[in-house]
């Protein structure tokens, strides 16, 4: 099993006409995604990759029973595009766009708060479950089928992360980068309720870095009700105060965010920090192996 | 974005906000004039810049005569200011508010942020006006007031009353009223804006019971500078390390850092971790720089320069796991670097992911430099070893 998205995920690109649209679009066929549909308003009716073009994600859900979304509309029009995959019933919306201004970011989980759909990201490299599917812009190729489950913040740090668990023969049931904003759709927590319930899960890394509070509240919930080997790595040991770093949501503001901050609370809670990002693969082999 | 005080004042102003009167100048000779409009003595004088801490470091004072201003004025102008938040080296002010002095009654804290936990605009209200607010959080949370704004509703006139009928002992009416007005404004400027942060600290009451900014410090969300030209142009790069305003200009992510280890990487999470596995190895950063997940050529060079142009750096780490990045694209690009600029000091590559055989093969058929590390474990011990080695020769 894995989560959120299988062999079964029928994935809608929202910008699919955009240069990063049509590129990824290709690079989930090739890994075996099945891509049902496109969405690029007042391009609907042309072919994109083999991939038919709509004017709307609900034609996309009548026409060909879409139930996963991946956008890659550029910043100004994202929140709408979350928005309109949310009305039309799409269950999974992953949001790879990058540069949403905040405020926009709140309407959207206001918005979200009345409906079933889960968001991931925005401003996130996607989700993958190895060998079944890929929704995002990850490098399918490092990835094996397996029973480790990843979270991160980041994108390229989770490929280094997956790349030393599959070299270190640790494959992967559901890999998700859950976003670098401040305000992302689905948090830590969520996906480790469902982490919890799966029962090829058998353990979980996660990636933290600087900035809010993600990672103390995953570690509260992790003492309280999940019972899986966790492994976790935070980046942002070194970063400087008030330094906003790459991402939007990374920086320690007025004491808060701190990476020492993080590891104490998760280690605290009984989680093995890995303080070399380049023993990741290694550490994992050993507390898998316990 | 940072505002200056100067121009958060003048928004305020515009927004109804009251505060006190006062001109910006750039030159001592300018002070004259300026006091001839600005009631007083006694004035207050206050250097513009963006490190916080300004009052620690002696850049806002309290002066009794034309004299004591020209004095103070001069000073800012021709000394560097050092704060708690600043180098050692301090940073150059180049514009001084002067402000008429104000009597005041009470002092409170008025902000606003968008509290991420609650994925929402938040108000917070304090009695304890004047300190800082990390310090009150701290020591009396029970003086920290918290209103977050629905974006449904906006702010309703209940959240202010919540946070000011927890005052003790109320203000007269007429000034919880002004309060509540103040509150009411400080939202709309915060959402109208696209601000990260909105902070007044102190709010006044005067003796005269008027209700009154006495400091405004704004952050716009760069992210949304796309939809308020007016205020992008507002940008002081004055106050920013030249390296990093370059780095803006070619859309590429760099914060100079104190060490003399260049690092390019691409991805900020993968950066900040290559930043700790440095230091880990016992060196320091000269730099963060993610080159983003979709950097072309241009842009590779164009990070290559800037990290160049850091005359600190005695070694250079290229970190890079292909995803969207193609390592083949990531090579050219310091190929064309290392044409246009001689590469004085050691480089050291880690290639990994997307295209990454042909990425080494064109680095390895070209006449460049460079030593090659399996792991990012590798990558830091060669970059550590050959900046001791550098510094040393």
């Amino acid at each position: 099993m894995s989560i959120l998205v299988d062999e079964n995920s029928r994935v809608v690109v929202q910008g699919i006409t955009g240069r990063e649209g049509t590129f990824h679009t290709q690079q989930m066929l090739a890994y075996g995604t099945k891509v049902v549909a496109g969405v690029t308003p007042g391009k609907g009716g042309r072919k994109v990759e083999g991939v038919p073009v709509m004017n709307s994600v609900a034609e996309a859900v009548d026409k060909e029973g879409a139930n996963v979304s991946c956008i890659f509309v550029p910043a100004p029009f994202a929140p709408d595009a979350v928005m309109e995959a949310a009305a039309a019933g799409i269950q999974v919306i992953v949001c790879i766009t990058e540069g949403i201004p905040v405020l926009d970011m709140v309407k959207v989980a206001a918005f979200l708060k009345e409906k079933d759909s889960v968001l991931i990201g925005p401003n996130c490299p996607g989700i993958i479950s190895p060998g079944k599917t890929k929704v995002g812009i990850m490098p399918g190729h490092i990835h094996r089928p397996g029973s480790m489950a990843v979270i991160s913040r980041s994108g390229t740090l989770t490929y280094e992360v997956v790349d030393q668990l599959t070299k270190a023969g640790l494959g992967q049931s559901t890999c998700i980068g859950i976003g670098g904003d401040p305000i992302i759709g689905s948090s830590f927590v969520d996906h480790l309720r469902r982490f919890k319930e799966d029962p090829e899960t058998k353990g979980v890394v996660l990636i933290g870095e600087i900035g809010g509070t993600a990672e103390e509240e995953a570690a509260e919930y992790i003492v309280q009700e999940f019972d899986k080997p966790v492994l976790a790595f935070i980046a942002g040991r070194t970063a400087p105060p008030g330094r906003r770093m790459g991402h939007a949501g990374a920086i320690i503001s007025r004491g808060q965010g701190k990476a020492e901050d993080k590891i104490r609370a998760l280690q605290q809670a009984g989680i093995t920090v890995v303080a070399d990002l380049a023993e990741l693969g290694k550490t994992a082999s050993q507390v898998m192996a316990k | 974005m940072k505002l200056h005080e100067y121009q958060a004042k003048e928004l305020f102003a515009k927004a109804g906000i009251a505060v006190p009167k006062g001109r910006l100048i750039t030159s001592a000779g300018e002070l004259n004039t300026a006091l001839q409009d600005i009631p007083g003595p006694p004035w207050v004088v206050k250097a513009q810049v963006h490190a916080g801490g300004r009052g620690k470091g002696g850049g806002v004072k309290l002066v009794h005569s034309r004299e004591e201003a020209a004095e103070a004025v001069e000073h800012l102008l021709t000394n560097r200011l050092v704060t708690p938040q600043t180098t050692a080296e301090g940073v150059a002010v180049h514009q001084v508010l002067i402000e008429e002095g104000v009597d005041i009654d009470k002092e409170f804290y008025l902000g606003m942020t968008v509290d991420r936990a609650v994925a929402r605009p938040t108000m917070i209200f304090s009695p304890s006006g004047g300190m800082e607010i990390e310090e009150v959080a701290q020591q009396s949370p029970e003086l920290i007031f918290k209103e977050p704004v629905s974006p449904a509703t906006g702010w309703m006139p209940y959240q202010s009353r919540n946070l000011i009928y927890r005052l003790s002992p109320l203000p007269s009416p007429e000034t919880i009223k002004e309060l509540a007005t103040t509150m009411k404004k400080l939202v709309d400027l915060f959402m109208q804006n696209d601000c990260s942060l909105l902070e007044i600290n102190p709010l006044v009451i005067t003796k005269q019971g008027a209700v009154m900014a006495l400091d405004a410090k704004m952050s716009i969300d760069d992210n949304a500078l796309y939809q308020h030209k007016d205020l992008a142009a507002l940008d002081d790069s004055r106050e920013k390390d030249p390296l990093e305003v370059m780095a803006e200009k070619a859309n590429l992510n760099y914060i100079r850092l104190n060490g003399n280890i260049g690092a390019m990487v691409n991805g900020a999470g993968l950066a900040m971790a290559t930043m700790d596995v440095i230091k880990l190895a016992g060196a320091e950063p000269a730099n963060f720089l993610d080159v983003g997940g979709g950097a072309s050529e241009e842009m590779i060079t164009k990070g290559f320069e800037i990290i160049l142009k850091d005359e600190r750096v005695k070694a250079i780490l290229i970190n890079i796991f292909g995803g969207i990045l193609r390592c083949d694209v990531l090579a050219r690009g310091v190929l064309a670097a290392a044409k246009k600029t001689e590469i004085p000091v050691p480089l050291i590559v880690r290639l990994e992911g997307t295209n990454v055989e042909e990425g080494r093969k064109i680095l390895e058929d070209s006449d460049l430099d460079f030593l090659v590390a399996k792991d990012m474990a590798e990558a830091a011990q060669l970059v550590a070893r050959e900046a001791k080695r550098s510094v040393l020769s």
